[in-house]
């Protein structure tokens, strides 16, 4: 048995006519239409696809939510193993409604999706929410696109993992993949100094993210008067590790109280950390996590009270990602707890 | 400066009663290299026993923990020595003619401290990751004498590696070299008369240097107390710089990988024919904000000071150092001089998360070694050189790590050399 695809293209592609038609709403047909021939010859009999969806760009765009039920509605029913839309190549609005189209269908229905288009498609912007695959800007590059979102299609259907993007084809879709180049990285690297030199393009391996920025808050009042907690990314744990907080990539964070504790000793606490030499951590604790200071500051009134428990995680090659969702977890920890500031210590 | 390297390359290490190299075939006297290591004071008191093994590609052997991976060498014409300031004297290398042993190399293992070495499979899926599968190893396995203190057994354990290297290397000394090549740059003066129209490119090689167990050498200096500086490649072919680290073993330059640079043997291949290899240019990673001003600053001087049009950086690490790549890259673009970035990144399991620790819109090309987080299954292997004792708590194994039928499920971080961040490895990612 082939796996089963439903295709969405535009009245253009399925022959209806030009922007004039582009009122038509959708309307259902069987088996392939236009440009799905393509990709029934390229799947060689593994895959059909059963069903067409045409639709007017005009009536997407106008009525976008009415044909988003409309499309939705003839999926669940057919059932299909991917659903597929396009290629719209340098086709503004049925580059939108190919890319927000395989959105609805894949929250929606959970069934794998694919499109192609243009990079600089307006529908392109959905490039992180699906899977997209960059064609050229004109109908012209048909016969390159189908073999590659064929390709990808089959793979989707077989539930494959997906190779990096410049491997695949799709545009990148900020899922950083491993893969093997066929040159060295020196190679690579004085390869792409000479073309920046000449002035000629390049492309970089790793665009550069813009940052998450946070403004710090407002300064603490009265000290006397505050909780203070102690946080850490530098892996300072109770002896054990019981946790088994991992020494990079860490998954998870410690919750360990501090009641009590005058100051850290090397036969309590070490660091978990795998990024730093442990020795001077693990000879004194505090230094990482400055436990003596603050119990000092507390008996001198300096500070109200230092919190009972502290957070610790490891810093070490753990991922931004993972990071933030520890801190918004302890942070609601912390603010329950009445807590008025944190010293957050890094290594 | 002019080197001639001549290779003999090692297509067989066997155990045998006498020390010597013949037709291609590498005989050691395991004792007798036991004993020229031990002659060394700081060896003989740090390291209890230590034992040699031999690993060949293809055979199911995984060696960890991994510490150092040397090329043995020795110099035989002009001045110097073997890594020089720390075996050999401090003479200036990088000219003359050095003998090379292709196609092995000594490896360092046993216990350094808890955590933090690498993984070197000879086969099977981790064997891709790692350069080193695809050498002939002489396997230096050391155990520390009880109660020593980390730092100074690091120190050992690294002198040990490389007198190992220096001993195995000497037997290559009267032998006839199967292939010889010449590398050579010019003065400033020189090579702007010699390649006027040429782009003037240098390679910023930026080195390890965050704290003990992360650690480099340059002439028997620890790069934490150097200015960044000038030095000519030849002398980074020659041994000038070796390896202390045995952190994070996937992005930190073994000796190896600093005998064999790679960006300094891809800036000779293209040296008189698209570009004019000046120099090469050492920074650190210090972790002191002010130490990173510093060397920054002081490397993107140096580099408009010598009117480069374009240079290579590498970074070594990640993380804290990304901040050192950022900071040296912005400056010397802000300088005119045009860079291109060579890093690894930390994207996550998921490869979801931004992949470095600073960004600035300047570093608009940058190479990358791939994901370091990427999950890999390591089946079991029927040789264990080493131990596994310290799988689930170097960086890149997690508490389980080590599964019952001796298979590893751990990032690449593990794997020596993996994500490497000088471009020797074809990995990458997008």
């Amino acid at each position: 048995m082939s796996y089963r695809v439903v295709h969405y293209i535009n009245q253009f592609f399925a022959n209806i006519g030009g922007e004039e038609m582009a009122h038509v709403p959708p309307e259902l047909r069987e088996g392939h239409v236009g440009p799905g021939l393509a990709f029934n010859q390229a799947w060689k009999g593994e895959a059909e696809i059963v069903q067409t969806i045409v639709c007017g760009d005009s009536y997407f765009a106008e009525h976008e939510k009415d044909a988003k039920a409309q499309v939705l509605e003839w999926v669940k029913e057919a059932k299909p193993d991917l659903f597929i839309a396009g290629p719209a190549f340098n086709a503004g609005r049925y580059g939108y409604a190919c890319a927000n189209v395989c959105q609805v269908v894949q929250d929606e229905l959970g069934i794998p999706v694919l499109t192609g288009m243009y990079e600089e498609n307006p529908g392109a912007d959905l490039k992180e929410k699906v899977l997209i695959v960059a064609t050229t800007n004109s109908a012209a590059g048909m016969r390159k696109a189908a073999p590659t979102m064929a390709k990808l299609a089959m793979k989707l259907m077989k539930g494959e993992a997906l190779g990096a993007s410049c491997e695949e084809g799709y545009m990148p879709n900020g899922i950083r993949r491993n893969f093997f180049e066929k040159e060295r990285g020196s190679k690579r690297a004085v390869d792409m100094l000479l073309s920046k030199l000449a002035e000629k393009p390049f492309t970089t391996e790793y665009p550069m993210p813009s940052f998450d920025r946070v403004a710090p808050n407002k300064a603490v009042k009265d000290l006397s008067k505050a909780t203070i907690a102690l946080c850490t990314s530098g892996g300072i744990v109770p002896k054990g590790n019981p946790d088994h907080i991992e020494s990079s990539s860490a998954s998870h964070y410690g919750e360990y109280c501090i009641k009590g504790v005058e100051k850290l000793t090397s036969e309590t606490y070490e660091t978990a950390h795998g990024g730093y030499d442990p020795v001077y951590a693990n000879e004194n604790p505090n230094r990482v996590l400055p436990v003596d200071v603050l119990r000092e500051l507390e008996k001198e009134g300096k500070i109200g009270k230092l919190h009972d428990y502290y957070y610790a995680t490891v810093g070490n090659g753990t991922a931004v990602a993972s990071a933030k969702k520890f801190a918004a977890e302890y942070a609601q920890k912390l603010l329950q707890a009445n807590v008025n500031a944190v010293i957050m210590t890094s290594t | 400066m002019k080197l001639e390297l001549g290779f003999i390359q090692i297509r067989d290490i066997q155990f045998s009663k006498e020390c010597k190299v013949e037709s291609g075939t590498l005989y050691v006297n395991a004792d007798e290299v036991k004993d020229f290591i031990f002659q060394d004071d700081d060896v003989k008191a740090c390291v209890k026993a230590a034992h040699f093994d031999i690993a060949k590609p293809g055979e199911s052997v995984r060696i960890t923990p991994v510490k150092d991976v040397i090329e043995p060498r020795v110099k035989v014409e002009g001045p110097g020595g073997e890594f020089p300031g720390v075996i050999a004297k401090v003479d200036t290398v990088g000219s003359g003619k050095t003998h090379v042993l292709r196609g092995m190399a000594i490896v360092t293992a046993g216990k350094i401290v808890g955590f933090q070495e690498g993984i070197i499979d000879m086969s099977g899926p981790g064997a891709d990751y790692t350069p080193f599968s695809k050498l002939l190893n002489l396997v230096l396995v050391c155990e520390p004498v009880e109660g020593v203190h980390q730092h100074e057994y690091e120190h050992a354990v690294r002198i040990a590696g490389l007198r190992a290297a220096t001993f195995v290397g000497e037997l290559g000394r009267s032998l006839t070299p199967d292939e010889t090549q010449e590398f050579e740059t010019y003065g400033i003066k020189e090579g702007i008369e010699k390649l006027p129209d040429l782009p003037r490119v240098a390679y910023v090689h930026m080195l390890q240097s965050q704290g003990l167990l992360h650690d480099t050498y340059v002439y028997g200096v620890d790069a934490k107390k150097i200015i960044s500086t000038l030095i000519n490649p030849t002398e980074t072919m020659d041994g000038a710089i070796i390896s202390g680290n045995c952190v994070s073993a996937c992005d930190k330059n073994t000796t190896y990988h600093h005998q064999n640079n790679p960006v300094v043997a891809d800036l000779f291949a293209q040296h008189g024919k698209t570009l004019n290899y000046v120099c090469n240019i050492i920074t650190n990673e210090n972790v002191y904000l002010a130490d990173k001003q510093r060397s920054s600053d002081w490397a993107s001087k140096l580099a408009g000071m010598l009117d480069l049009d374009g240079v290579i950086i590498s970074e070594e690490g990640f993380g804290n150092p990304d901040t050192d790549l950022i900071m040296n890259c912005k400056k010397t673009e802000q300088k005119g001089v045009k860079t291109v970035l060579v890093t690894d990144e930390y994207a996550g399991q998921d490869g979801k998360s931004q992949s470095l620790a600073d960004a600035d819109p300047l570093a608009d090309a940058v190479v990358t070694g791939g994901n370091a987080n990427e999950v890999i299954i390591l089946p079991p292997m029927d040789k264990v050189i080493g131990t596994l004792d310290y799988v689930d708590k170097i960086a890149g194994g997690h508490a389980g790590s080590l599964r019952p039928d001796g298979s590893i499920e751990a990032e690449i971080q593990v794997i020596t050399g993996a994500t490497n961040e000088i471009g020797f490895n074809c990995l990458s990612a997008r």
